[in-house]
């Protein structure tokens, strides 16, 4: 009923319009029930469409085409190269490893503090890797003794490869905890 | 001198200073009547009158300018990232000061009969937005815009090297307002430390008008009416968050080794701290066995002892020393306090663990990431 009489009242302009019909009467550019409802899920349909897209941008962000990674597996020269006793730097600041040459083998300990993931710096004095945050201790071999560290250091994949170089591989990782170490590629004997 | 610098050391040695402070707090901000009566008597209420303000301003005034004769306490204290930190320490000071001064006077006139300093007398005392707020808010504006100027200019900004992640620096130092976490990692696991904890503090704060419902005392500064809730909530600030942020500041140095504040930050300071988790105590130094492989028969007395610590020791403080706080809070606001306490003192429970038995985990189980 209310929209056959819309159409009729189109026409009236405002100021002929008694008083008492202020408030009901309708016009041409007046929003009716029902297109202020088109308007409305015309309008959230856009709004869902914009923040829809966004957010799909954004998850794409997160996986882009090309990755700049840096290279996970690497070589790190002869087994003789290593000073047997010594914690060796060299691949700290590249690959953040430390390879820990003793009596019987090499083995690649990650550098990242298994508390809340800070590098820990070699005190050759102390014989101990100090972490500077909140002052974790891991021994030589990694086995975490002092500060709140819960677990001991991770150690990666070491094997030989052909040309009797040796091969580390960060994508494969021992944990101690887990009884890990005692798996023949997270030490590598010579 | 030197006889001074290294009483100070010892002084600021953990153990001490924590102790000291933790047995002196509640005497200067008294929990209740008992403690509240020897405040009285030891006349530490006089702590908050202007002449102790200016005493005490004085004392810490000459502390920092004879400290800056020393060159490893000068080293620290005029890094301009510590500097702020010093200003801290006497701002803290002035505005514990301050509404003390005021509680303690508005307690003095409610027991002489008088109306509270805070009371409002209209019309009589009726100020004007414009011009009596704005115009002072204006000049305090200028001010402080003229201070930070001449801060900016005086102190450089400590930029460094490009970040590296293979390279922390030594002390890695979180930025000053979050040190007290910092500090509460070293005894914690960082999901206690750097998750659960800081919510609970969040959630703590949140709950406190819903816990505390108690109108009496709001809307001017007191003491007396509220002496729990002000004990427990300065003993939080100033305590837990304040203190640990000095601590962090200023006694923490290379390694996160404790330095005296007149003492060289040495790198290779040694100091035996070879944390054993609580499960290794009672099987390899009590049992003599060995620890068990399975991980729940090895745990298990860490979960006994946390779980009397929740869930035995809040109906027996209720029955007991809480007695008056049960009857008045009801079942479900006690349980909420006293659980949100209880998590609260494990802080400097775990720190006198460490400190004195090398404690690292009540409850270790690392394969699980949990550990407490």
């Amino acid at each position: 009923m209310t929209e056959t009489k819309t159409k009729k009242s189109v026409t009236k302009p405002a100021s002929q319009r008694p008083p008492a019909a202020l408030g009901k009467a309708k016009t041409a550019d007046e929003i009716t029930r029902r297109s202020f409802f088109s308007w409305l899920s015309i309008g959230w349909v856009a709004f869902i469409a914009a923040t829809g897209s966004f957010f799909t941008m954004m998850l794409r962000f997160f996986f882009p085409n090309v990755l700049f990674e840096p290279v996970q597996t690497f070589r790190a020269g002869y087994p003789e190269d290593y000073t047997i006793g010594e914690v060796d730097l060299r691949w700290k600041d590249k690959y953040g490893v430390w390879l820990v040459r003793n009596e019987e083998g090499i083995y690649a300990l990650s550098t990242v503090c298994t508390h809340l993931g800070c590098t820990p710096n070699w005190l050759g004095l102390e014989q101990k890797f100090k972490c500077p945050c909140h002052g974790s201790g891991f021994y030589k071999t990694g086995i975490n003794f002092e500060g709140p560290a819960p677990r001991p250091l991770e150690r990666y994949k070491i094997t030989l490869a052909d040309d009797g170089q040796i091969i580390v591989d960060k994508t494969m990782v021992y944990q101690k905890e887990k009884n890990q170490w005692n798996n023949s590629e997270a030490f590598l004997k010579v | 001198m030197e006889g001074f610098k290294n009483l100070i050391n010892t002084i600021a040695s953990p153990t001490i200073l924590f102790t000291a402070t933790m047995v002196l707090f509640f005497f200067i901000f008294p929990l209740n009547d008992w403690f509240d009566k020897w405040n009285r008597r030891l006349k530490l209420h006089l702590l908050w009158t202007k002449k102790a303000m200016i005493i005490a301003a004085l004392l810490m005034a000459g502390f920092f300018l004879f400290g800056l004769s020393d060159p490893d306490f000068r080293s620290i204290v005029l890094k301009p990232d510590n500097v702020p930190i010093s200003g801290l320490i006497f701002l803290v000071y002035f505005f514990t000061w301050l509404s003390m001064h005021q509680a303690y006077q508005n307690d003095e006139r409610l027991e002489n009969g008088e109306k509270v300093d805070e009371h409002y007398d209209a019309p009589n005392d009726k100020a004007l937005v414009w011009p009596d707020l704005v115009y002072v808010e204006f000049i305090a504006l200028i001010l402080c815009s003229a201070f930070l100027l001449v801060w900016s200019i005086g102190l450089q900004a400590p930029i460094e090297e490009p970040a590296n992640p293979t390279e922390s620096p030594n002390p890695a130092k979180a930025p000053w307002y979050f040190l007290g976490l910092q500090e509460m990692l070293v005894y914690f696991d960082p999901w206690m430390a750097g998750v659960v904890l800081p919510s609970l503090i969040i959630i703590g704060l949140i709950a406190i008008p819903y816990i505390d419902r108690d109108p009496g005392g709001s809307g001017y500064y007191s003491y007396k009416n509220r002496k729990l809730s002000i004990a427990l909530f300065m003993f939080g600030w100033l305590v837990l968050w304040d203190m640990l942020i000095i601590v962090g500041t200023f006694l923490r140095g290379p390694n996160w080794n404790f330095f005296g504040p007149f003492e060289y930050w040495d790198i290779h300071k040694l100091e035996a701290l070879t944390n054993i988790n609580f499960s290794e105590y009672i099987y390899v130094k009590w049992f003599n066995t060995g620890m068990p492989n399975n991980i729940l028969i090895r745990e298990i007395w860490g979960i006994l002892v946390l779980l009397g610590y929740f869930l035995i020791l809040p109906p027996l403080l209720a029955k007991t020393w809480m007695k008056d706080l049960f009857a008045r809070l009801g079942s479900f606001r006690y349980s909420v306090f006293i659980v949100l306490i209880l998590i609260a003192l494990t802080l400097p429970i775990k720190m006198y663990l460490r400190w004195m038995f090398n404690l690292k985990y009540i409850i270790a189980i690392p394969e699980y990431f949990f550990n407490f």
